[in-house]
């Protein structure tokens, strides 16, 4: 009930009171008069009706300025006091109660800060208890995070309804949605699995970890293999399990194995080719020589023909051989585990180690920065270093010099000193020589030669008689070195990748409206535009979003992004948003940017401030880009007046609010800044909206409809 | 009366040999390059054996093999294949059609001969 109408009420009731008192008084005193008495009285009042009625209005104006006064001073300041004594108790204990209203209320208000006062401190103590106890848990939370985040394979933890609890950085960019690839939603805490994976799959795998479990098989784990856009990625699915053995939950372990499947079927194509495709020619050689054999006696025309079938075919699969090998030239190469390596790293490496442990000087004019190797780098250095050292000690080598080429698909590094010439005798004996630092018969120590083996490469010297100069070539082959997706920059801060108390949370049903306001999920957002009025041309020029899982805003799954509006900006608008038509030039349009939000936003509620405003430029574009938001709403303003109907309507804005609920403000007016800032006054206003009595999804919509009447006919 | 060997590959180069070979060892031999000539070589004059390369063109060897079994006449026809593909699914797929032999390249053609004559030995 707002002040004037109830002071109104209280006025009404007070006249009735006076007016009922005066006709009680008069009516004893009529009664006790005699007739005469009656008519004198009756004829002291005739013609002065007005008079009377002016008298008692007088006199209702002391009361009214009385009752004014004595309901400022009472009860308005006890609904504002029990307010502000809530927020304290509920959501922002450093706040302190308003001294207003009479003296005994200052007073009252005074009691009660002092007593907020002792009670903060009282908090403040247990939650230093609580910190130390977490600390511990946490600890441990973050080794496991710290392991995770540095795994190369892929892991997620999901609970039983498929649900992710945790995830690594590796597995957000394997399952990254592709704008071009199938429409699959982000992985994010609390999001379905289901929206990344086929459900399928992982209902099937699920099914034969629980056979296996209830077989007692000791390893309960089910393997499968899914493609992802152009990607082929395998699957290893184990349980996790409750004390009582009870199935909680599945870890997923996700590989990329497009690459190794591609070498191995070309491996085995090259297998195929080298054998099956030999074996036709093979019998026809094999034939026409037997037959040959068998019948010396044989014409001369057919002896010839004989020796054309077979001198034919013995081409036929020379070229047969000398085709696949180049096809396959990259396939035939050991198999020991390499790194690519700029071949100027390589370069630079050599000169240290010459310099280092020879004391030889070497001269390297630099060359080209994007030539890349795949190098087993200490044993390659370790080898020529030591073959250095071989030439040094015989021919007295003091300076080399370095050059770099490329010679079609290999990189020739050539060592040029002027003097003595290398002999290639002697440097075959040296490529077979241990090449091991420490003892030079240490059997399990690889030859230099096996070292230029493992590499695909190949050594030779060649003097030049004419200009004196030597030189030792060492020739690799170039290497396509695999693109390393740049991480994420934006995450700040330790990223929160996990969440154990999902594990405990039922699935998102479709009974939603009455799911408890604390366990669901939702997407807070906001935005920033041109102007106020979508109705005349104004667009969305920036999106920003963030999650609330489980009672948590998850500050490292956001969502932001500028939109060219394909119009002008207004120089007002600027000033607030700071966004420049500079800025939004050949950013995306609302047509590519909303798909994107919408899967962000998928099975999550989405909340806004005053949320009617950012709702009306989405619903504005279905028509244009086809995506509807169907999901629920909620209104941080509405729920704000819901839960502090006694404050005044511009006590609402979200500056007020973030203040009265002692969130801390950061980035006012970007559309990320001012999401996460909603994010958290909308979770501070959910335990106040518990308070007045809502607690499901459902209440809230229905009471945040009825503040929206209520303020409409205000 | 010598007994017929009809020789169905495409490759000359193998062909050259067989039709020598089999010429030498005294059998009648025709000769069909692809699978559609092998049949109809067949209908004109069904031969004794039929050595058949499994990768024809027009109509592989298997196709070959299934249609002489599909006709009751012919159910005495030897059939050997010859192929370049040494994989056991092919040779066990080759037999379950009807094949009497299977052999692989590259092969002796002493033992080629040893089991044709060994083919035909059987009536």
């Amino acid at each position: 009930m707002s002040p004037r109408l109830r002071f109104a009420f209280w006025l009404s009731i007070l006249s009735l009171l006076l007016g009922s008192l005066l006709a009680l008084a008069g009516g004893l005193l009529w009664a006790d008069l005699n007739s005469q008495e009656r008519a004198a009285v009756l004829s002291l009042l005739a013609g002065r009706g007005a008079l009377l009625v002016v008298l008692c209005g007088l006199l209702l104006i002391p009361f009214g300025v009385l009752l004014r006064l004595w309901l400022a001073a009472y009860p308005e300041v006890v609904i504002r006091l029990s307010e502000e004594v809530g927020i304290i108790h509920r959501v922002n204990p450093a706040h302190r109660v308003a001294l207003t209203g009479s003296r005994d209320m200052r007073r009252l208000g005074a009691a009660l800060n002092a007593f907020a006062e002792a009670h903060c401190a009282l908090q403040r103590e247990v939650a230093v208890r609580i910190e130390e106890a977490n600390a511990r848990l946490e600890q441990e939370k973050n080794r496991l995070a710290a392991l995770m985040s540095e795994l190369d394979q892929s892991v997620l933890v999901c609970n039983r309804e498929g649900r992710i609890l945790l995830y690594n950085s590796s597995a957000s960019l394997l399952l990254e949605p592709d704008a071009a690839g199938p429409a699959g939603a982000p992985v994010g805490l609390g999001r379905s699995i289901f929206g990344i994976l086929d459900q399928r799959l992982i209902v099937h795998a699920l099914e034969r970890v629980r056979q296996r479990l209830q077989q007692d098989n000791p390893s309960p784990v089910a393997h499968f293999v899914t493609a992802r856009g152009a990607n082929l990625l395998r699957a290893q699915m184990a349980p996790v399990l409750d004390q009582q053995g009870e199935l909680i939950g599945f870890v997923l372990i996700l590989d990329d194995i497009t690459r190794s499947v591609e070498l191995n079927s070309r491996r085995d194509a090259l297998l195929q080719q080298l054998t099956e495709g030999t074996r036709a020619a093979l019998g026809n050689i094999r034939a026409a020589a037997e037959t040959v054999e068998q019948y010396p006696q044989m014409d001369a025309e057919h002896r010839q023909r004989f020796g054309k079938v077979i001198s034919d075919e013995a081409q036929r699969l020379s070229q047969h051989l000398e085709q696949v090998l180049s096809q396959h030239a990259d396939l035939l190469r050991p198999q020991w585990p390499l790194e690519d390596m700029l071949a100027t790293d390589l370069l630079l490496a050599l000169q240290r180690n010459f310099a280092a442990t020879l004391g030889v000087t070497v001269r390297y004019q630099g060359g080209d920065e994007s030539l890349w190797l795949s190098l087993d780098s200490y044993s390659l250095v370790q080898a020529l270093t030591q073959l250095m050292g071989a030439m040094v000690a015989t021919l007295g080598i003091r300076e080399v010099t370095f050059e770099l080429a490329v010679e079609g698909r290999f990189v020739r590094l050539a060592l040029r000193w002027s003097g003595m010439a290398l002999d290639p005798q002697q440097l075959h004996e040296w490529e077979q020589r241990s090449c091991s630092p420490v003892a030079e018969d240490d059997a399990a120590a690889s030859t230099l030669k096996e070292v230029l083996e493992r590499h695909g490469g190949e050594l030779w010297c060649q003097a030049d008689a004419l200009s004196g100069d030597n030189r030792l070539y060492l020739q690799l082959p170039v290497s396509q070195p695999e693109v390393q997706a740049p991480l994420p920059a934006r995450v700040q801060g330790r990223p929160v990748y996990y969440d154990f108390d999902l594990f405990s949370q039922p699935g998102q049903t479709p009974e939603l409206d009455e799911l408890p306001l604390r366990e669901l999920a939702y997407t807070v957002f906001d935005t920033e535009t041109t102007g106020l009025a979508p109705s005349e041309g104004d667009e969305i020029i920036s999106i920003g979003a963030a999650r609330i899982v489980n009672g948590r805003l998850l500050m490292q799954e956001c969502f932001e992004q500028l939109i060219d509006p394909h119009r002008a900006i207004p120089r007002e608008s600027q000033l607030i948003h700071g966004l420049s038509p500079q800025m939004l030039a050949g950013q995306p349009s609302i047509g590519e940017v909303l798909p994107l939000f919408q899967r962000f936003a998928e099975d999550t509620v989405l909340v806004a401030h005053n949320a009617a405003f950012d709702m009306r430029f989405l619903q504005l574009k279905e028509a244009q880009t086809g995506i509807r938001f169907i999901q629920p709403v909620l209104d941080t303003l509405l729920l704000s007046a819901l839960v502090h109907p006694g404050h005044a309507a511009d006590e609402h804005r979200l500056e007020q609010i973030a203040a009265r609920l002692g969130v801390p403000v950061v980035g006012r007016h970007t559309a990320l800044g001012d999401a996460m800032v909603t994010g958290e006054v909308f979770l501070k206003l959910i335990p106040l909206l518990a308070e007045r009595g809502i607690h499901t999804l459902k209440q809230a919509r229905e009471a945040s409809r009825k503040t929206l009447y209520a303020k409409l006919e205000y | 009366m010598s007994k017929t060997v009809l020789i169905a590959d495409d490759e000359p180069n193998i062909v050259i040999s067989l039709e020598f070979l089999l010429e030498q060892a005294g059998y009648q031999v025709m000769v069909a390059h692809d699978g559609q000539e092998a049949l109809e070589s067949i209908e004109r004059q069904p031969p004794d054996l039929v050595l058949l390369d499994v990768m024809l063109p027009r109509l592989s060897g298997f196709d070959v093999c299934q249609k002489i079994r599909e006709n009751p006449a012919w159910q005495h026809m030897r059939i050997v294949m010859l192929t370049a593909k040494g994989r056991e699914v092919e040779i066990s797929k080759g037999l379950a059609l009807g094949a009497n032999a299977y052999i692989t390249k590259p092969f002796s053609t002493q033992e080629l001969l040893a089991q044709i004559g060994a083919q035909l030995a059987v009536d």
